[in-house]
């Protein structure tokens, strides 16, 4: 696995809103199929990290990025850049559970139907798959033509993880997935991204030290826009090399 | 800390009497017309009043038919939105979605000037503008179905621009971002999330809109024709349920006076109706944000 090209590289980026810069001189590579956790303290750049790999801090308009972010060696802010391909093949599953307020069904079909695919028994088959895939399929197979609305906070968010391998990405990318579940729903979804992990590569904020610990296979410590620290998650846990690293790891512990 | 207390019981009492007030303002008002209307069934069955279009109530034998007024009415209001609708919900979405917050800002208050223009400054246009271009256009006097329907759909748009804007704009932002993270377009995720997703309160603007369309009088008075005849073409003269409130009023004596507060009673019925309808709406688009409406 050390032998293959990164998935992500990123060298020297920068971002500001507006005049307020929220990321500052990040360089790190993000391997293939495995699982990167981000943590740090609250505000620290967690999110505006992620959402410069799939270019969603594209909405904001006071947005400004340099530096440069190569995915499969290719700069994802170049101007000839297909975001919509990105974005395809780098899916993003969202803090707080976002159903569209439509089927289960629709829902899962919503990103291969954009995507052209109109035949129903294809379309089938990716929602069977898809949901089996992120653990939903038998709590909800009967049922696939209810509102999504309708299902608990852990099925909505198993429900939008099968939404993204619907449209069969590379990549996914987790805002705190679990921050807004219960302990038994979060359990769920801590083992599906150990299945996943074997066919995505995964990048997870989280704040929940144990789960970090638990899911990930390389740990990064961000802290007020700066990516302080990036190792393998139990060297990074036990051995810290920096200071900051380490009064934020023993403070969470306590 | 008595003083306080006297300060807040007062003006609980003030605000208890206004809301009582409204409520026995409505509340007289309809059983005042329903006393000055219903009286007309006793000579005129509920049912030739509603579905017989032989209005002569100065006749020899008089007759009291509203039918065509109904159908006026349904017929100029359901053109009226057939215009509204799509453009007013067209610029709801550029407002909302596209445009920039600086010309979002200026066709905001175009809009607002729009709905704050007088009916009667419509009906003049409608009389200048509007009834020659649609005589040039569809034939006919000019003063016709489609005219009413134009007038009428220009005094309703800014409901529907309002509400479709707000009903969008008001969506939690993750369902944008949800639909684009997916790789789906601006476009796409307008079409297939967004206004899928305010579809209760955009269909509640459109019936607020409808109510005000059916009780709209001067605007369309002014450039329907006002002929008491079912309306057969659209470049044909029509009259609505308030019209023929309207043009009767100033003369009508006896049968007649009561026929035309029955006809109060009908619309106000439908007002009632599309009022409650809204609610519904409204109340079900309510749910649907809270994440509530289950299978
Ligand atoms: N849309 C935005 N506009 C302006 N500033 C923002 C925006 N989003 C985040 N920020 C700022 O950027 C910094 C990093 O935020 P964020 O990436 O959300 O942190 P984290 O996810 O680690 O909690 C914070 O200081 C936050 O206030
Ligand atoms: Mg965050």
């Amino acid at each position: 696995m050390q032998q293959s090209p990164p998935k992500f590289s990123i060298s020297d980026l920068n971002l500001w809103y507006g005049t307020s810069q929220a990321l500052k001189d990040i360089t790190v590579d993000i391997e293939e199929r495995s699982v990167t956790a981000l943590i740090g303290p609250s505000g620290c750049g967690k999110s505006t990290f992620l959402r410069t790999l799939n270019r969603l801090n594209d909405l904001i308009s006071s947005v400004r990025v340099e530096g440069s972010v190569l995915y499969e060696g290719a700069d994802i802010y170049a101007p000839d850049t297909d975001v919509i391909d990105l974005r395809k093949r780098v899916g993003m599953v969202f803090q707080k559970p976002n159903p569209f307020p439509m089927s289960l069904y629709d829902n899962i079909a919503y990103g291969p139907r954009v995507h052209g695919i109109r035949d129903k028994a294809t379309l089938d088959d990716i929602v069977e798959r898809s949901l089996v895939q992120a653990a939903l399929f038998d709590e909800v197979k009967d049922r696939l033509q209810t509102s999504a609305l309708g299902l608990s906070g852990g099925q909505q968010q198993r429900l939008c993880i099968a939404r993204v391998l619907a449209v069969e990405p590379d990549v996914v990318l987790m805002d705190e997935p679990t921050s807004a579940l219960d302990p038994i729903s979060t359990a769920k979804i801590e083992n599906l991204l150990e299945e996943l992990k074997k066919q995505y590569t995964i990048v997870i904020v989280t704040h929940n030290m144990q789960q970090a610990g638990r899911v990930s296979d390389k740990t990064a410590y961000f802290f007020l826009g700066e990516l302080v620290e990036y190792a393998g998650t139990k060297e990074l846990f036990f051995n810290p090399r920096d200071k900051r690293t380490e009064n934020y790891i023993s403070g969470r512990f306590g | 800390m008595k003083r306080r207390k006297l300060f807040e019981s007062a003006a609980e009492t003030m605000l208890f009497a206004s809301a009582f007030l409204s409520i026995v303002a409505v509340l007289f008002i309809t059983i005042f017309l329903f006393r000055s209307g219903m009286p007309l069934f006793r000579k005129v069955s509920v049912f030739e009043f509603l579905f017989s279009s032989r209005w002569e109530p100065t006749a020899a034998t008089p007759g009291y038919g509203i039918l065509s007024f109904i159908v006026g009415s349904f017929l100029v209001t359901g053109l009226a939105l057939f215009i509204a609708v799509p453009v007013g919900l067209a610029v709801g979405i550029y407002m909302a979605e596209l445009s920039g917050r600086k010309s979002s800002k200026i066709i905001r208050s175009s809009v607002e000037l729009l709905a704050g223009i007088p009916s009667v400054v419509y009906g003049l246009f409608g009389i200048v503008i509007i009834s020659s271009v649609s005589r040039t256009l569809f034939g006919g006097s000019g003063y016709s179905v489609i005219s009413a329907a134009i007038i009428l759909a220009i005094m309703t748009m800014p409901t529907i621009i309002n509400v479709a804007e707000v009903s969008i704009r008001s969506l939690p932002k993750e369902l944008k971002e949800g639909s684009l993270a997916l790789g789906a377009t601006h476009w796409q995720t307008i079409i297939r999330v967004l206004v899928p997703a305010a579809r209760s309160g955009i269909i509640a603007g459109v019936i607020l809109g409808m109510g005000r369309a059916i009780g709209e009088t001067l605007a369309v008075l002014m450039v329907g024709g006002n002929a008491p005849i079912m309306p057969t073409k659209l470049n044909g003269m029509v009259r609505t349920l308030t019209m023929n409130i309207i043009t009767d009023m100033s003369y009508a004596t006896g049968d007649h006076l009561t026929s035309l507060f029955a006809t109060g009673i009908v619309l106000f019925l439908f007002i009632l109706v599309l009022n409650l309808t809204v609610q519904l709406a409204l109340k079900k688009s309510i749910t649907e944000m809270e994440g509530g409406a289950g299978a």
